[in-house]
C-alpha cells in the first residue's frame, strides 16, 4: 500500500472542536471524533488515508498549535536517516 | 460515557515516520501561555474564532521574516487583550482604541523595531478613530491588523461602527437601521482617501482561498515594515461564531455572504509614496532660530558646570505676573548653556487675571515629559500658588515665595522657603512689572542653577526697549541682592519665612 503524500497529527489538548479543519480540507480526509476531550469538545481527528499535506486546515484552524502537518520526506534525506519507506523501494 | 481522549490525535495507523514537518506552531508563540491554570496550551478565544487565524498568521510572517526580536507588537482592548499572552516579542497592551498612537511612540523611540498594531473594529473604529486616522495621515511606519468582525465581541455583542445594515445586536435589536445609526463605517477606504499610506488592503477568513490571500497581506504588511517603507493596514473580515450565534462553519460562510459584499475585498493602496526626504534635525538650532546669533550659540557652557543631572522647576502665580515669562526665561537660559530643556505652559481660561503655572526642566539629558510633578524649585508669586502647589515640591527642594513673609497657618516641612518680596522691590525699582526678574534673579542666587549673564543675554535679545531692560537688569540685581543680603548663604529659612 502506498504511503500517502501528507499526514496530520492533531493535539487534544488544543484542538476545541470547531470543525473549520473538517470543512476546509480538499480531500475531505478529517472528521470530528465521536469522544469528547476532557473538557468536552469533540476533537478533530484525520481518517488515515488521502492526506495531500496542503496544509490548508492548518491555516483555517484558529489554534496556534493543534495541527501538525507532514509531507512525505525526500527520498534522498530519509535514505540518509534510514527511512522506512526508503528501504523498501 | 464517551471515552476521554489524551494526547496527539493521530490515526493509529498513520504513523508520522518517514514524514517532515511542514506547518506546526511557530516559535513566535510561547510554548505555554501562562495566563490560565488549566489549558496553557489552548488561547482563550472561542472555537472557531477568527483571531487565531490571525494570530497565526501574524507568527508565521515574522517567524519567516526574521523578525522576532525586532518586533514590538501592541495589543488592545477586546477579546484580543491577551495578545501579548501568546507571541513572543515584544509586548504593550494600551487604553481603548490608542494602539496606532502608542505604536507611533514605540516606533519613533525605537526606530529600528517593527511595530504591529493589533485591534479589532471596536477599538480602532469607535473609540480609537482619531488616533488610527491621525496615525495613518503621518504615515507612521507601523503595521495595524484591523480584525473587523462587524460586532463587539467582548463585550456581550454590541453594535459596532462596522455592524451591518439589518444586523441584529444587543444595541440594535431590530437590526441596523441607517437613519438611526449611521451606515457601516469602511475604514480602509476612509484610510485610502489619505496620502501617506503605503499599503492598504482588506482580506477575509471567509474560504480557502481568501485565507491565504491574508496570510499574503499580513506578510507584505511586515515585509513593508522590516523596509521602514510607512504605514501598513490590513482589514481582515472575521467571523464571531460566538456573538452572532452561528457555529464555526456557518459563520466562516457569513463572511462570505454578508461581510464580504457590504466590505470589498480590495488592495486599497499598494505604492511606495514619495516623502520629501527631510528627516534630519534642522541644520539651526532652536536657540540659534531664536536669536540668530551664531557665534554665541555655537559656544554654550558646557553642560558639566551645572550641578544637576535635572532640574524641575515650577513656576506660578496670577495671570499677568509674568509667570510663563518667567519660565520662558529660565528655558531659554538653559538652552544657551547647552542643555536640554522644556517649558510646559499652564493653559487655563484664565489667561488673564486667574492663576497661571509653568513647569520648566533644566536637565542633561533628553527630556522623556515636560511635567514637573515634583518640583524641586517651585515658585510662587502669590499665596494661593503657595497654598496649591506647596506640598508637590520634592523633598529638600526649595520654594521661593514672591511676599515678604508666610501666611500665618502655613506650614511645609519637606522644603526649605525663602521669602522675596518681589513686588515691592520691583515697584521701589520703578515698575511692578518686573516682579518677575526681581524672581529670576533671587532664583539663580538661591540655585546657583543657571548664570546671571545668560538670564541678561536672553533679555538683552527679548527686551527691545533700552529703558525697560535697564530695569530689568537692575531687578535681576536686586532679586540677587536680596537673597545674598537677606538670607545668608546655607541658611534655612523658617516656616514662618524668618531666617537665622
Amino acid at each position: 500500500m502506498g504511503q500517502a503524500r501528507g499526514n496530520i497529527t492533531i493535539d487534544i489538548e488544543e484542538c476545541k472542536g470547531c470543525g473549520l479543519c473538517v470543512e476546509c480540507c480538499p480531500p475531505k480526509c478529517l472528521e470530528l471524533a465521536p469522544e469528547l476531550s476532557r473538557y468536552g469538545a469533540h476533537p478533530a481527528r484525520y481518517s488515515g488515508e488521502g492526506c495531500t499535506g496542503c496544509g490548508i486546515c492548518f491555516y483555517c484552524c484558529p489554534e496556534p498549535g493543534a495541527i501538525i502537518v507532514y509531507r512525505l520526506a525526500p527520498l534522498k534525506a530519509v535514505a540518509a536517516q534510514g527511512g522506512d519507506h526508503a528501504t523498501a523501494l | 460515557m464517551a471515552r476521554e481522549l489524551v494526547g496527539i490525535n493521530a490515526h493509529p495507523e498513520a504513523s508520522t515516520d518517514g514524514y517532515e514537518v511542514v506547518h506546526s506552531k511557530s516559535e513566535v508563540f510561547y510554548p505555554v501561555y501562562e495566563r490560565k491554570t488549566d489549558l496553557k496550551h489552548q488561547t482563550h478565544y472561542c472555537a472557531g474564532c477568527g483571531h487565531g487565524v490571525v494570530h497565526k498568521l501574524i507568527a508565521e510572517a515574522i517567524e519567516e521574516l526574521g523578525l522576532q526580536d525586532r518586533t514590538i507588537l501592541v495589543s488592545p482592548v477586546g477579546c484580543s487583550v491577551f495578545a501579548y499572552y501568546y507571541f513572543d516579542v515584544g509586548n504593550v497592551q494600551v487604553a481603548h482604541g490608542r494602539a496606532p498612537a502608542a505604536a507611533t511612540g514605540l516606533h519613533r523611540a525605537c526606530p529600528d523595531k517593527v511595530v504591529i498594531a493589533y485591534q479589532g473594529d471596536g477599538d480602532l473604529a469607535a473609540i480609537g478613530t482619531a488616533e488610527i486616522i491621525h496615525a495613518a495621515n503621518r504615515g507612521e511606519k507601523i503595521a495595524v491588523f484591523f480584525v473587523n468582525n462587524a460586532i463587539y465581541g467582548m463585550t456581550g455583542g454590541q453594535m459596532a461602527p462596522t455592524t451591518l445594515v439589518d444586523q441584529k445586536s444587543t444595541t440594535s435589536p431590530w437590526g441596523r437601521r441607517p437613519v438611526n445609526e449611521g451606515f457601516p463605517l469602511h475604514m480602509a477606504e476612509m484610510l485610502s482617501s489619505l496620502q501617506a499610506p503605503v499599503y492598504i488592503e482588506r482580506v477575509a477568513l471567509s474560504d480557502n482561498k481568501n485565507i491565504m490571500k491574508a496570510r499574503r497581506a499580513v506578510r507584505k504588511a511586515l515585509e513593508l515594515q522590516r523596509d521602514g517603507a510607512g504605514f501598513s493596514f490590513v482589514e481582515i473580515l472575521s467571523p464571531c461564531p460566538t456573538i452572532w450565534g452561528k457555529d464555526p462553519v456557518e459563520a466562516k460562510r457569513w463572511v462570505a455572504e454578508k461581510m464580504i459584499p457590504n466590505f470589498p475585498l480590495e488592495v486599497f493602496r499598494d505604492h511606495k509614496i514619495e516623502l520629501p526626504t527631510n528627516n534630519a534635525p534642522p541644520h539651526k538650532t532652536v536657540a540659534e532660530l531664536i536669536e540668530g546669533k551664531r557665534e554665541e550659540a555655537a559656544a554654550p557652557a558646557p553642560a558639566s558646570a551645572h550641578h544637576y543631572r535635572e532640574l524641575g522647576i515650577k513656576i506660578a502665580g496670577f495671570g499677568g505676573q509674568g509667570v510663563l515669562l518667567l519660565g520662558q526665561l529660565l528655558a531659554e537660559m538653559g538652552m544657551r548653556e547647552g542643555l536640554e530643556v522644556s517649558w510646559l505652559p499652564s493653559y487655563g481660561p484664565e489667561m488673564r487675571s486667574g492663576s497661571a503655572h509653568c513647569q520648566v526642566w533644566l536637565s542633561k539629558e533628553k527630556i522623556g515629559s515636560p511635567l514637573v510633578s515634583h518640583p524641586q524649585v517651585l515658585v510662587a508669586m502669590n499665596e494661593m500658588s503657595l497654598r496649591k502647589f506647596a506640598s508637590e515640591v520634592a523633598p529638600g527642594g526649595i520654594i521661593l515665595y514672591g511676599r515678604d513673609q508666610l501666611p500665618e497657618d502655613f506650614t511645609i516641612s519637606q522644603a526649605q522657603v525663602v521669602c522675596i518680596p518681589a513686588s515691592e522691590i520691583a515697584d521701589r525699582l520703578g515698575s511692578a512689572k518686573v516682579g518677575n526678574v526681581v524672581m529670576v534673579g533671587a532664583l539663580l542666587e538661591a540655585t546657583e542653577c543657571l548664570h546671571t549673564t545668560t538670564a541678561m543675554k536672553v533679555l538683552e535679545a527679548k527686551v527691545k526697549n533700552a529703558n525697560l531692560l535697564e530695569l530689568d537688569r537692575q531687578a535681576l540685581e536686586a532679586g540677587r541682592i536680596y537673597i545674598d543680603h537677606h538670607v545668608a548663604v546655607g541658611a534655612v529659612a523658617q516656616a514662618d519665612g524668618f531666617t537665622q
